[in-house]
């Protein structure tokens, strides 16, 4: 059961993760937007989604900290654990806070905002439950887990941390995830159940932070006969000229 | 010295009736799909007037376009790059659909399915964004024909900056049209502040295009262009843009705007100018100095100079004939008659102007002087500094200077041309006050009032070693492909996109550009359907069969399409 639920399901999770992602860019770029819905709202807005939007990028880079980050390595630079542990919850509780409220707000406004309610797609819905879970269940992990300690003590790098870079060195050890408390082994299941949805959900828009924003000219200048040229590229027995 | 190409256009302010009809046209050819319901690429204001969407203009309020730093370099007025990312969440500057309008239609099934009653059934409007009954309220045109009226003058961000010389007392109102579109600018702040560098400048033609598989909806481009000219398709989450119909401008046809034109007051044409210094001039200290900058940017296409570089540009030579034979050129550079729209956004618009004679000759009229007369209309471009110092708001930034020497020309033509046609000798000393000969006059009045459709749109198609390469990106327009938003798989965006034939618009054009109102030949073949009896099919009736398809067999047609 433990290899079931800790080794197949998050690899196929993670197939579909992946190869979903390949086949949305490849036959549906033009659905690969965010979707925006401020033209119809902008006051909840302004406030629920940056607050959101930074929650959430704390919330990742602390997740990417506390799972690839191995004990050893912050031992060996001389960070005992008591210091990364209160780092780590005041971190991920500030972050996690902004998430939630955030996301509170998010989700009032998408009910009860007529024309924003009516742009709700049934997989939006679906990945709002997936979403929601998966940061309550987070928030539930830091809070009980580490502040108020509920069902003892227990240190997520020396098991689910550890669970998690084995398996993406493809040597996934299912025991580790099964000694972990149940709120852990939900919250990686439910997320997993998150990837599998990602690229079919307006969530691909995470790929597409324009980054290269920063560096690219600000006029950009584009051939009529460029390689690509508009959406297709010539049908079969089409070759182009010169 | 960077030789480019440039597609633009110029609109004759004194011939716009107000009609609306480019915007009708154009809203049927591009934007009557869903989710763009309340997008204008073309639309014709009142002004003065709040504009669309209401107050566009204001800067300070909207921050679009570009703004001069402390040491002169030029910056995106709304912020650079690190603030556009910061506030990419919950952009702080975009318009909401209460800026624009909000789109209904009416519940015309009542009409029909009401039971009888004793009052007659009535069509309720219904709101295209939440489905639910609405008071209507405003619309793109709310305002249409109330030009300086007190209900709305006011809050014309253009009018405000001259606010304490107007008083609006009856005598003193002035009115005319502005049909805007996208103005495809040699320095589009919107592209600049595109994140997902998915709106480009076409080499070729330098229309401004948006790439609807690369954009992402980050939205920076509607609060980034002053003009408020990119518009967020709420369905599809892309933005979307005039195109300048480049489909037909590729086979050499003009815009639909400028084809159903009734005033026939636009021009289309060709302009060459020095990509190097755009930069430059879009940077220029003084806001008045902006319209002679940019006008230093273009190129004199008969230079031969300027043919050199064009040719080591690869830019063809029927390219450069066509730009010598420009009506563009001739009324920015070699007339002078043009002006830019809000050059003081420091974009570098390529849709140009003609200000309108029209306020003042109104004025002159009611007064029960003539009209015509130089003298009378000098002097009152000379006194009516209100409509003079508005028009210079609009199009040189506030500068008086250049719209004077505008409406000089423009009056100057109408007394010098009003001898002519009176069988009187033309006076030479009309043209010599506002610095032109006799020659130029005519050439200018020819131009300005009975030129031909090939002398009004000077379109030199794209060649015709890429014409599949054309057909294809025919297909790439916006339209055809999608607009079901979600629904993919079934309605008007569904299904692979259909091969825009060039063939049909070179029908279109040689039909648009003939002498008769049908090719001779083509009306013996013609099936009168007056005197058909509806038996059989006359020969005529229906274009021939291709051998490998009967057309009355063609596929995937539900029973109620």
């Amino acid at each position: 059961m433990d290899e079931f639920l800790f080794v197949v399901v998050p690899y196929v999770c993670l197939t579909t993760f992946v190869v979903g992602h390949l086949w949305r860019y490849r036959y549906d770029k033009f659905g690969w937007t965010t979707r925006s819905s401020q033209l119809y709202e902008n006051r909840l807005l302004r406030i629920g989604s940056p607050l959101f939007h930074f929650g959430m990028l704390g919330v990742v880079g602390g997740h990417v900290i506390g799972l690839l980050v191995p004990q050893s390595w912050t031992d060996a630079v001389g960070v005992s654990h008591e210091t990364y542990h209160v780092v780590a919850v005041t971190g991920g509780l500030v972050a996690g806070v902004m998430a939630v409220a955030g996301m509170a707000i998010l989700i009032y406004r998408r009910r009860t905002v007529g024309p924003v309610f009516s742009a709700t797609t049934v997989m939006d819905k679906v990945m709002y439950a997936f979403l929601a879970a998966v940061i309550v269940l987070g928030m539930w992990n830091t809070v009980a887990g580490s502040i108020l300690t509920i069902g003892g003590d227990y240190n997520y790098r020396e098991g689910v941390s550890v669970w998690f870079r084995s398996f993406l060195a493809f040597q996934p050890d299912a025991s580790l995830m099964s000694e972990a408390p149940l709120g852990f082994q939900l919250h990686a299941l439910v997320a997993f159940g998150l990837f599998a949805l990602w690229p079919f959900t307006r969530l691909v828009h995470v790929f597409s932070a324009p980054l290269g924003y920063l560096t690219r000219p600000y006029i950009v200048y584009r051939s009529r006969d460029d390689d690509q040229l508009g959406s297709h590229r010539p049908r079969r027995g089409w070759d182009r000229v010169g | 010295m960077r030789v480019m190409a440039q597609m633009a256009m110029v609109m004759n302010l004194d011939k716009c009736i107000g009609c609306h009809t480019c915007s009708v046209t154009c809203k049927q050819a591009w934007t009557n799909r869903s989710g763009t319901e309340y997008i204008w690429f073309n639309n014709v204001e009142t002004r003065p007037g709040l504009g669309y969407p209401r107050t566009y203009e204001d800067q300070e309020k909207w921050q679009g376009g570009w703004t001069l730093g402390k040491r002169g370099r030029l910056n995106l007025k709304a912020g650079g790059r690190f603030k556009k990312l910061l506030t990419i969440f919950s952009n702080p500057k975009l318009p909401s659909i209460g800026e624009y309008y909000e789109p209904w239609t009416y519940d015309y099934a009542t009409l029909t399915d009401a039971p009888a009653q004793e009052h007659t059934p009535v069509a309720r409007p219904k709101s295209l964004i939440t489905g639910k009954n609405m008071k209507i309220e405003w619309s793109a045109n709310w305002d249409d024909d109330l030009g300086g009226s007190t209900a709305n003058a006011h809050r014309d961000p253009m009018l405000a900056k001259i606010a304490e010389k107007v008083k609006f007392e009856f005598e003193q109102t002035f009115m005319f049209y502005l049909p805007r579109i996208c103005e495809h600018c040699l320095n589009p702040s919107c592209a600049a502040s595109c994140p997902s560098g998915a709106i480009y400048k076409r080499e070729e033609d330098g229309i401004v295009l948006v790439d609807q598989e690369r954009c992402r909806g980050w939205r920076m481009c509607v609060s980034g262009c002053p003009y408020k000219k990119i518009y967020f398709n709420h369905r599809t989450g892309k933005a979307e843009k005039c195109t300048f119909c480049f489909p037909r401008i590729e086979v050499g046809l003009p815009t639909v705007c400028s084809e159903t034109c009734v005033g026939r007051l636009r021009y289309i044409g060709l302009m060459l100018y020095d990509a190097d210094k755009v930069l430059e001039a879009a940077s220029t200290t003084d806001e008045h100095g902006l319209y002679e900058a940019q006008r230093d940017v273009f190129l004199d296409p008969f230079d031969p100079e300027v043919i050199r570089a064009a040719e080591q540009a690869g830019i063809a030579r029927d390219w450069v004939d066509a730009a010598q034979r420009s009506p563009i050129y001739a009324l920015i550079n070699t007339f002078k008659v043009a002006l830019p729209l809000h050059p003081e956004y420091r974009t570098m618009p390529m849709v140009w102007y003609i200000p309108p004679l029209s306020p003042v000759v109104e004025v002159v009229r009611e007064t029960g002087e003539d009209a015509e007369d130089k003298g009378n209309l000098f002097a009152a471009i000379d006194a009516l500094r209100i409509p003079v110092e508005y028009l210079a708001e609009l199009f040189t930034a506030g500068d008086v200077v250049p719209v004077d020497a505008v409406l000089k020309k423009l009056a100057a033509m109408r007394s010098y041309m009003r001898d002519i046609n009176m069988g009187r000798d033309p006076d030479g000393s009309i043209p010599a006050a506002v610095g032109m000969t006799e020659e130029e006059m005519y050439d200018m009045y020819r131009l300005l009032a009975i030129a031909k459709y090939d002398e009004r749109y000077v379109i030199p198609p794209a060649h015709a070693e890429q014409a599949h390469a054309l057909e294809e990106l025919a297909t790439e327009c916006s339209v055809s492909e999608y607009g079901g938003g979600q629904q993919d798989l079934f309605g008007e965006g569904s299904g692979a996109p259909t091969p825009l034939a060039v063939e049909n618009f070179q029908m279109l054009q040689a039909r648009q550009t003939s002498d008769s109102l049908a090719g001779p030949e083509n009306k013996s073949g013609r099936v009168n359907l007056l005197n058909w009896d509806g038996k059989g099919s006359p020969p005529g009736l229906f274009p021939d069969k291709s051998p490998d398809r009967s057309p009355d067999k063609s596929p995937d047609r539900g029973p109620d399409s």
